[in-house]
């Protein structure tokens, strides 16, 4: 930002301890949220916090080094993973059934004939549909953010100039 | 749910959206709707929508507040008009 010219980023040992120290536990704890619990919600929420995660990191140790963790090639496979665990899912119960259940009508599962229907449909929803859901908020959130934080080449004079524009208008 | 404590909260509520809207810094400002996002999850806690709170705070006060100051660094820090 404005100031210090130049020096946006510097090391720092004690921020970067504390990073180290902090993300595993942000990570167990989004995975608790997503399926830690039984029954449905929770998803977004992990997803969020997993996010949170990878933003922590990106904004301690700099972007090149953040997005060396979460490429960006993986941002596309793990958006449309996500996206087809919670459709797969769901068209599954229609396949399986040979077309007599309805769209995520978990009983319809051949799952459903070892353990009984009621935990089917909790281990369905809880795990399955929600770490789909999970994985693909993660990746968008962490695209976002990895979208606005990224300087491209000579940028910062374009904006600068444009800055001046603006005043003098 | 008491009362008295949804008041108070909700009148800090009321203060703090009011000073983000009127502050000339937008790095203050965002500051600021991160403290106005902290309240109201404290507030939906309150109110027995754990839900609804944890979901404000891990969506408003920590992804949004990250990507509003990533935006922030690329532009100026003081409103223009």
């Amino acid at each position: 930002m404005n100031g210090k010219k130049g020096k946006i980023w510097e090391e720092n040992v004690i921020i970067e301890t504390i990073t180290r120290l902090m993300v595993p536990f942000i990570q167990i704890y989004a995975l608790y949220v997503m399926v830690g619990t039984e029954g449905a919600g929770g998803g977004f929420q992990g997803g969020v916090v997993f996010a949170a995660s990878i933003v922590l990191f990106t904004v301690t140790f700099g972007i090149s080094k953040g997005r060396k963790r979460l490429p960006e090639s993986w941002n596309a496979a793990l958006n449309s993973l996500g996206l087809y665990l919670y459709a797969g899912v769901g068209l599954l119960c229609i396949v399986l059934s040979l077309g007599a259940a309805q769209y995520l009508n978990y009983a319809a599962l051949p799952l459903s004939q070892i353990m009984s229907p009621a935990h089917t449909r909790a281990l369905m929803i809880s795990d399955v549909v929600e770490v789909g859901i999970g994985l693909t908020v993660m990746s968008i959130f962490a695209s976002i953010f990895f979208d606005l934080a990224w300087k491209g080449e000579g940028e910062k004079n374009k904006n600068k100039n444009k800055g001046e524009k603006e005043v003098q208008e | 749910m008491i009362i008295p404590l949804d008041l108070i909260l909700l009148f800090f509520l009321v203060l703090i959206a009011i000073a983000a809207i009127s502050v000339r810094d937008l790095l203050a400002a965002i500051i600021l709707l991160g403290a106005y996002s902290f309240v109201i999850a404290t507030v939906y806690v309150e109110m027995h929508s754990v839900d609804v709170g944890f979901t404000e705070a891990a969506v408003g006060a920590g992804a949004i507040t990250a990507f509003m100051i990533a935006a922030l660094a690329r532009t100026k820090r003081e409103a223009s008009d």
